[in-house]
């Protein structure tokens, strides 16, 4: 093994201390009422989806083939940020920054393509948040989620600068792996809404 | 106590920065009652608008603001603040923890429900409070004119962040942080109940906030979720409103149960009758509280099928609600019963509440929901569930646990008569309503006509509403009496059963000199029956680590109230730098280090000190 792994910490340094405990299982809880405001945007979109108002529909509008590579960069940071993980647990810490850096820069990939795609519906189709229900529909939960992105990344670049320089400790370890239980959560909520946005408006 | 503790601090910062949880729930008390006061003057108005038919008191506009606020107040900022203040003054010391999971999140809590609060007030000074009823259904809220209903949105927004908030801390508090021995089966019935109501917190209110900010787009930016027009469907508030609303009900009530639970079973010196069964009926009632939505949605025409499922649902929780009046008088039987005014307050609910959970059963029958909706029978049915549960609840929880908040006793003649005014007072208000309801007098219009035999029930539920303000009166009395000259109270007044009474009142800062060996249920009394004068320590006296003060979360509320204010206004320079505040504060709150301090074991203290 590497030199940078020989320091000592417990197994799962996320959890060995009771601060990082409470962490651990707050930010669960945290998830868990994320879970139910995205539940409710998806049942709001579900209502809605058809809503079109004598405009653009869904299966004219979409092209899989971006939002397949945007579900590609998203779905390859979630394995980044796990190598991160792993890196975490094995007290790697430089290895651990460096796949973090590739999880952001994979994220910030998605969020362009993101604004790209915004920015092609309106220009293009006039599909705006106010043109029908289901604009204003999708907007709000694809908004939000890349509202989610954006504060990921935010937030890793934080982690990043402020942690550089302390290395791997019981106090550091809690911060990173809070954020990678974050990012799963956000690229779980795109899977979802890469099946019922996209997939169900081409073809449901 | 340490240098650190005799540093003298300014109060106001002190109480702006702090992070004990004993203070917070002070402050939560305190606001709590601020609002409580508000919302029951608004109240009174509306019942001398309602004293004569074709009455003209306040006048139709204002009833309507009137009518919104009221229950957005006593729901929001008067009984969520009053629970949570007993959670966060109670709860620790009966778990044996020195402090909650998150000290700095618990204050960032407070702050954005009082900013929410006040936000939510500033309607009535700045063109007009909300007036779309407590609900805001739309279109009827996205079509309102003026701001009143965007002072709704937005407050009760940044104030809903801040109950998520307090219910993540007190979930994890309660897992975590419990004295050795403390298992789940031997916890106080008042932190089960918490514990449930966290969870019901945790899981309804996102969908609050997405219904509420689906309706701030509408409103402000001209989206079309609700405007039938475009396609949208304003069902779908509805439906987001009762996900979060119906649970909400079980939110404000689980901890009042939790409390009746203690104080009846500490009056009647007998242990709570059916324990592991009170825990699993409160628990069962706040699962099936999810299931229920629909049946404030009967009349909409959802169809058959989904009226009666919802309809068998809402039933089903009368059963685990009974089981919980029961062991309530089971425990009470062949007990040695005395009636101080926490008592009295803990059974004057078991009759009131059952009349309340009886015309719930009869509201959960569709077909004959069609005739109770929209009129006074509805109103009658959640003013007794809502006040004598809830409210009794918090009366009789205050008068049991301010010794150990305030270490001082509330006087128990002025104490009486508060009860016995407003036991009456709450009687004679909502009683009549029932039979106003069956008579066809729709809720929420601000008059009536005379001849229809309306008159008589209507002027007696504004003598019963003047009632309980005279009892409220006379409850601020007993508080300023008591802050002034109150009879200090020993560190157990009541010969109680659980944590908090083995500590002396006020509890010290640090709560637990040596965090306490938990022996079984009702702990404190297993010891004193043990014949031991303190809790058995289950750790060596060491030096205690304690967080840091901080003004942040204060700073993150206010930078949430200017970007809320401003962006009423629609004035997008000033909602952008209330945001960068927020960012702000949150960025130092990640780069700075929080290390906390110790106070030391030499500055503890005596043991013998403590005990007595």
């Amino acid at each position: 093994m590497k030199p940078e792994s020989m320091n000592k910490l417990p197994a799962n340094p996320e959890r060995a201390t009771l601060e990082g405990k409470n962490k651990f299982l707050g930010f669960w809880f945290f998830l868990g009422g994320e879970t139910v405001l995205f539940a409710s945007l998806f049942g709001v979109y579900l209502g809605l989806r058809n809503a079109t108002n004598g405009g653009v529909t869904a299966s004219e509008m979409f092209e899989l083939p971006l939002v397949f590579i945007a579900t590609m960069l998203l779905l390859t940071s979630s394995l980044t940020s796990v190598f991160a993980t792993m890196a975490l647990k094995t007290n790697q810490f430089k290895r651990m920054i460096g796949w973090f850096v590739v999880t952001g820069l994979l994220g910030l990939a998605f969020l362009g393509l993101e604004i790209y795609e915004f920015t092609h519906y309106v220009h293009e189709y006039e599909h705006t948040i106010r043109s029908s229900a289901w604009g204003s529909a999708f907007y709000t939960l694809v908004g939000t989620h890349g509202a989610h992105v954006f504060v990921g990344i935010s937030w890793l670049t934080l982690l990043i600068i402020r942690n550089l320089k302390r290395g791997m400790d019981l106090y550091t370890a809690p911060k990173f792996y809070l954020f990678a239980l974050y990012w799963h959560f956000i690229d779980v909520v795109w899977i979802f809404i890469f099946t019922v946005v996209y997939l169900m408006g081409k073809v449901g | 106590m340490s240098a650190h503790a005799y540093k003298k601090k300014n109060p106001i910062w002190d109480w702006l920065t702090t992070v004990d949880h004993k203070k917070i729930g002070i402050l939560y008390l305190a606001s709590g009652a601020f609002f409580f006061l508000i919302g029951g003057l608004e109240a009174i108005l509306l019942r001398v608008q309602l004293l004569y038919p074709e009455f003209n008191f306040v006048g139709a506009e204002t009833f309507n603001q009137l009518l919104t606020m009221h229950g957005t107040t006593m729901i929001f900022l008067a009984a969520m603040p009053l629970i949570f203040g007993f959670m966060n003054a109670i709860i620790p010391l009966q778990i044996g923890a020195r402090d909650v999971a998150f000290p700095f999140l618990n204050s960032l809590g407070f702050w954005l429900f009082s900013a929410g609060g006040i936000l939510l007030n500033l309607g009535w000074f700045m063109g007009g409070a909300a007036d779309a009823g407590w609900t805001g259904y739309a279109p009827l809220s996205t079509t309102s004119p003026g701001n009143g209903v965007d002072f709704y949105v937005l407050g009760l927004q940044v104030s809903g962040i801040g109950t998520l908030i307090g219910g993540i801390n007190f979930l994890v508090t309660i897992i975590n942080m419990r004295a050795p021995g403390m298992t789940f089966m031997r916890m106080p019935l008042f932190t089960w109940s918490s514990f449930i109501t966290s969870g019901l917190i945790l899981f309804a209110f996102p969908a609050l906030t997405i219904g509420l900010a689906l309706l701030m787009f509408d409103r402000l930016f001209g989206t079309q979720f609700f405007a039938a027009e475009a396609g949208g469907n304003p069902i779908i508030y509805e439906h987001l409103f009762w996900i979060f609303g119906h649970p909400e009900v079980y939110i404000l009530v689980l901890p009042a149960f939790g409390m009746f639970s203690e104080i009846i079973a500490t009056f009647a010196r007998k242990r709570l009758f059916g324990y592991s069964a009170m825990v699993f009926a409160t628990a069962l009632i706040g699962f099936l509280g999810f299931m229920v939505w629909v049946h404030h949605m009967f009349t909409v025409g959802l169809g058959p099928i989904a009226n009666s499922i919802f309809a068998v649902a809402t039933m089903l929780i009368a059963v685990p609600t009974g089981v919980k009046i029961f062991n309530w008088l089971f425990t009470m039987w062949g007990g040695k019963v005395s009636f101080p005014t926490a008592n009295l307050f803990a059974v004057g609910f078991i009759p009131s509440f059952v009349l309340g959970g009886m015309t719930g059963v009869m509201l959960s029958v569709p077909p004959a929901d069609y005739q109770y909706h929209d009129s006074y029978f509805v109103v009658a049915h959640f003013h007794y569930v809502i006040v004598g549960g809830v409210v009794f609840g918090l009366f009789a929880g205050m008068y049991y646990w301010w010794p150990k908040i305030f270490g001082t006793v509330l006087n128990e003649v002025l104490g009486k008569l508060h009860f016995w005014l407003f036991f009456i007072g709450f009687h004679l208000t909502f009683f009549p309503m029932h039979f106003l309801g069956l008579m066809g007098m729709p809720r929420r219009v601000y008059t009536y006509l005379s001849g229809q035999s309306l008159d008589e029930a209507n002027f007696a539920a504004t003598i019963g509403a003047f009632l309980m303000g005279l009892a409220t009166i006379i409850m601020v009395w007993n508080i300023i009496q008591t802050a002034v000259k109150g009879k200090k109270a020993g560190n157990d007044p009541w010969d109680g059963r659980t944590l908090e009474w083995a500590i002396s009142s006020p509890a010290p800062e640090y709560n637990f000199a040596q965090t306490p060996l938990v022996r079984g249920l009702d702990a404190w009394w297993l010891e004193k029956r043990a014949g031991n004068k303190a809790m058995v320590p289950a750790e060596p006296l060491d030096d205690i680590h304690m967080p840091d003060a901080s003004i942040l979360p204060f700073l993150l509320s206010l930078g949430f109230f200017i970007a809320s204010l401003a962006a009423i206004f629609a004035n997008w320079a000033i909602a952008i730098g209330g945001l960068g505040v927020v960012a702000l504060a949150m960025i130092l709150r990640s780069v700075i280090d929080y290390h906390g301090y110790h106070i030391h074991k030499e500055d503890l203290p005596d043991e013998g000190g403590e005990g007595k």
